[in-house]
């Protein structure tokens, strides 16, 4: 039986790897390997999923030093030399092994004021946003990110800069700032803008190089920047 | 600081980099220019005394300089050195004034 050696991370923030010996099959998934791990080799291996088909975003792990969701991540993908080394995500708490707290990564949505805002009832129409409507656009090209924490976990920005929005919270407040029906206005651009918002983007790219439904946030960030500009320019910042 | 003076730093670093990038070409393109018959201290002030249109481009480098790399550096020692606090807004400023110092005096230099 061909056999992959997977080296997982075991602990909290300081740990060690440990190996274990999983058979190959194919189209395994890095998920099915940690699975195997907590099934049949080491039952108190904690790791986190749910949906198992790239929607919930529950199991992104650093996958041999890349961030990835492990669900939808082949082993033939990422194996070398029969090899695969399995981390929690970056510039997150571990809280063991493999899972990390997720808590400060939605704390800034909620900091980036990333709920929908309106003054609108249910007595009201339905607001008409047509497909072709240029906001609109803009924000379906951003809207279909699952809270992974991939592009977190792959930004350099959030690793120098603790108070950091990051590129998922600064996305999802993009695509607010640019629906029509949204009303937060200038007071979501205030909550976004300056050092630990928009502005300390280095446009590095590394969450849209990494962000496992292609999105990019770095796109968004560039039309916060010029959203907070325009603002800034009318004095209304 | 605010978040609306954190804003306005960023602006004034991208327009003061626009700014920069032109100086920085027609400086290159001067000094590959003047070299062409070796270079020399005469030659240099030939060109830049009582030149009104050379005080004003390179008065204006300098404040491009003087805008841009203050802020840039802002940002190097927030997250390198994790140094945030006002006292770097402050060292920062003073940075700035001892930029523009040696950068007029370098301008009126060639002028005067």
């Amino acid at each position: 039986m061909n056999l992959i050696q997977v080296h997982v991370w075991r602990g909290g923030a300081k740990g060690a790897f440990q190996s274990f010996e999983v058979p190959r099959h194919a189209s395994q998934t890095v998920l099915d390997v940690v699975t195997h791990i907590q099934r049949t080799l080491d039952a108190t291996l904690a790791y986190r999923y749910a949906c198992r088909v790239g929607m919930c975003g529950s199991c992104a792990m650093t996958v041999n030093g890349v961030a990835r969701w492990t669900c939808r991540t082949h082993v033939d993908k990422v194996v070398k030399n029969d090899q695969i080394e399995i981390a929690p995500l970056r510039n997150l708490p571990v809280i063991r092994d493999l899972v990390t707290d997720m808590r400060e990564f939605f704390d800034k949505w909620a900091r980036a004021k990333g709920s929908f805002e309106s003054d609108r009832t249910r007595q009201d129409d339905f607001a008409v946003l047509p497909p072709e409507d240029e906001n609109r656009k803009q924000v379906d090209a951003a809207i279909e990110c699952i809270g992974c924490g991939v592009c977190y976990s792959a930004c350099d920005v959030v690793a120098w800069n603790p108070d950091y929005l990051g590129p998922a919270a600064l996305n999802r407040a993009w695509t607010l700032v640019k629906d029509e029906r949204d009303t937060a206005g200038v007071a979501r651009l205030r909550a976004i803008a300056g050092d630990a918002g928009c502005h300390a983007c280095h446009t590095h790219l590394s969450c849209t190089e990494r962000c496992p439904k292609q999105l990019s946030p770095t796109a968004s960030i560039a039309g916060l920047k010029r959203a907070v500009a325009l603002a800034a320019l009318r004095g209304e910042l | 600081m605010s978040t609306r003076a954190q804003t306005l730093l960023w602006m004034a670093q991208r327009v003061s980099a626009a700014v920069l990038a032109l100086c920085v070409v027609v400086h290159l393109a001067t000094m590959i220019y003047a070299v062409r018959g070796g270079l020399t201290a005469v030659e240099i002030l030939a060109r830049t005394r009582g030149s009104i249109a050379w005080l004003l481009f390179y008065m204006l480098f300098v404040l491009a300089t003087v805008v841009h790399l203050p802020i840039g550096l802002r940002a190097v020692l927030g997250e390198w050195l994790g140094w945030r606090s006002p006292s770097r807004d402050a060292a920062l400023l003073l940075f700035a004034a001892v930029l523009a110092w040696i950068g007029m005096r370098a301008v009126l230099g060639v002028f005067l």
